[in-house]
């Protein structure tokens, strides 16, 4: 049986900034990953990643990342996601400072 | 020093400007992603979670003041004030924007220092015992043959897609302080009947499959060394796995083929690759090993280093810890810790660069090596300066009497910037060497080496840590697994694995723990944790690591009795 869809968000890095950015559901990208948009549905989001992968003069490295429904917008799943959404632990720098 | 010629300034030059208009033409749109990547690598630009990282080189760990004194100005003026110091002798920028990287790379050229071939699957920095020219128990300088490899291998035509990236390590000194063991080539110096020729090792190496490297040439004569070097890399560049990443690495070559074949290839190889060298290697060789040629060292009385030594416990506490024996009467080797108790290992900041460069230049005779454990090295201090040296380190953050000791620490970036981590290093090793630092016993405790690594690539030497961490994503939760026993010197070995991981909550305590276990077991206070391994082996450890399955297991020995 194929494994549940579980909800993501578009991801990856500024081009010019190398800094991390979400897709919105208007099709602008947000360092906020409370302002991304939250995809549920499968067939979305690989439609969703394609036209983000092709957006090549804005980002680069775009992927689809696991993402739960929060109460102000999307949370990680997993500890990586949290470190990208909020920048180094070794020092206030990053996202966090921002 | 080595300084640049014509030929130097003139090639970094023009490899800064293609890659300042490649840049260009990524960003205005007639590059891809997938036709840049290659190109960015080849100049040591990587992407990673929160920003561009760019590596720079800085070759067998040696700098002139005025060198770091611009890896300051680059860390202040395009990144965010501070540098990261790697187990490859090189310099990380975590936050440089796409745009700047070029006027990085011409600011680096303006002091004759560059990054490429710090990426892709090229011949990357040559690294060196970091005591090079310096130490007591050196045969020769390995700068000389490092900078003459770096020369042979930097934009090498038959070596700019091999199979995977290929690291050479060169060491003068029997005591091998340069990790030429877990090197895809290590090699050296040796002395045989008053003639300085070379051993080699082939097939060391970290990573998913760490490999002790075998000796593949007991003794490579001088002249024939560049072509012997050249065989190998080319009988690896034919024969090495490009169908599995995994396995593409020359020591899985030496190890599916066996040293004994590649050692047959590579002597064929070797008569035919020969004769191409016309001998002006050898000569190109003299003239960079006259430009090594050692300060004149100074003849002066030590009686300012005495006197602190005999009134000033806090000197005297790292002279003991911090100072290594030099070659010259009257100097000695100066290590500044990195390494500050529950500071980032490795990191300094742009002020603490400036501090550094100006106590080299004043000090120092102006030199300063980056070491593979991740610290900054004085090599030629004149002991009478040393006092004031010292009051300036203290007053910089930079004075911590630790080298050696359990909170000298060997951390990689791991997640808080590497894209290819599994977990943080970095926190982990803040942790152990602040809670050891409470405890004030790692002076007791004595030499003990501590590697993390936040994945199975080993960037942090995991495997050759007498206490070994690697950390791992188990079920989407960070987790440590611990080896022990590890050895990075002549008698480099292996890590063992204890047995199952820790979580980040538990792995300052296991250490902890096996730092205790060792304190218990040893016969005295001279017997250091890596001897004391070796005598008792991995039992007392598991057993004190893992009580409720040494308690099961006494169990079900009394059940079966």
């Amino acid at each position: 049986m194929p494994r549940k869809f579980t909800p993501k968000v578009i991801t990856g890095n500024a081009l010019l900034e190398g800094d991390v950015v979400y897709l919105a559901a208007d099709d602008s990208w947000t360092r906020e990953l409370s302002q991304a948009e939250l995809i549920t549905d499968e067939a979305d989001a690989q439609v969703r990643l394609i036209d983000a992968q092709a957006r090549v003069g804005e980002v680069t490295g775009v992927y689809l990342a696991d993402m739960a429904e929060g109460e102000t917008g999307p949370e990680p799943t997993h500890f990586r996601e949290d470190f990208r959404r909020t920048g180094p632990s070794n020092y206030f720098l990053g996202k966090q400072a921002s | 020093m080595y300084r640049y010629d014509d030929f130097d300034a003139a090639f970094v030059a023009e490899r800064n400007r293609q890659f300042r208009a490649q840049v260009e033409r990524r960003i205005d749109g007639s590059l891809t992603e997938e036709e840049f990547k290659p190109l960015r690598l080849m100049n040591g630009l990587y992407l990673q979670l929160h920003a561009y990282m760019l590596r720079v080189a800085i070759p067998y760990g040696t700098l002139r003041s005025a060198q770091m004194t611009q890896l300051a100005y680059i860390a202040d003026k395009w990144d965010k004030g501070y540098g990261h110091f790697t187990t490859r002798q090189n310099i990380q920028y975590n936050w440089p924007k796409l745009r700047d990287i070029p006027d990085m790379l011409d600011a680096l050229a303006e002091v004759e220092m560059h990054a490429i071939q710090t990426s892709g699957n090229t011949i990357r920095n040559v690294t060196a015992d970091h005591f090079a020219g310096a130490a007591e128990d050196e045969v020769a300088d390995p700068r000389p043959v490092a900078e003459l490899i770096r020369q042979w291998s930097t934009d090498h035509p038959e070596f700019q897609f091999m199979p995977r990236k290929f690291k050479i390590a060169v060491t003068g000194s029997p005591n091998d302080r340069a990790v030429t063991a877990a090197h895809d080539i290590g090699i050296r110096i040796v002395e045989r009947d008053g003639e300085i020729g070379y051993q080699v090792l082939v097939g060391g190496g970290l990573g998913r499959t760490p490999m002790i490297g075998k000796v593949i040439s007991d003794f490579v004569s001088g002249d024939d060394l560049l072509p012997y070097l050249e065989a190998i890399v080319s009988v690896w560049n034919v024969l090495g796995r490009r169908d599995n990443k995994f396995k593409s690495r020359i020591k899985i070559t030496v190890h599916e083929h066996g040293i004994d074949a590649i050692r047959d290839l590579v002597e064929e190889r070797f008569a035919e690759v020969k004769p191409l060298f016309s001998g002006v290697d050898q000569e190109m060789l003299a003239a960079i090993t006259a430009q090594f040629a050692a300060p004149e060292f100074r003849q002066a009385p030590t009686d300012a280093y005495d006197a602190a030594y005999e009134s000033d416990p806090t000197f005297r506490a790292w002279a003991d810890t911090n100072l290594f024996a030099h070659r010259a009467d009257g100097y000695a080797i100066a290590q500044i810790s990195l390494k500050a108790h529950g500071e980032t290992p490795g990191d300094a900041t742009s002020e603490q660069m400036r501090v550094m460069a100006d106590l080299a230049e004043r000090f120092g005779h102006d030199e300063l090596r980056i070491s593979h454990e991740q610290n900054v090295v004085l090599p030629h201090v004149h002991k009478s300066d040393l006092p004031e040296v010292h009051k300036i380190l203290k007053a910089h953050r930079l004075a911590t009497a630790n080298i050696g000791l359990v909170s000298d620490i060997i951390a990689c970036p791991g997640m808080d910037y590497c894209a290819l981590a599994t977990a943080r290093s970095i926190p982990i090793a803040q942790q152990i060497a602040t809670r050891f630092d409470e405890l004030k016993i790692e002076h007791e405790i004595g030499d003990l080496k501590i590697k993390i690594s936040g994945c199975i690539n080993a960037c942090g030497h995991h495997h050759v840590g007498h206490i070994g961490i690697l950390g791992l994503d188990r079920a989407g939760v960070e987790n440590y697994q611990v080896t022990l026993g590890g050895d990075h010197t002549e008698t480099a070995s292996l890590g063992e694995r204890t047995g199952p991981g820790f979580s980040a909550d538990e792995i300052v305590g296991a250490v902890e723990t096996i730092v205790e276990t060792y304190m218990s077991e040893r016969e005295s206070a001279e017997e250091t944790f890596i001897q004391t391994y070796r005598r008792v082996g991995m039992a007392p450890f598991k057993a004190a690591l893992y009580p409720e399955k040494a308690k099961a297991d006494a169990e079900a020995r009394a059940n079966a009795a």
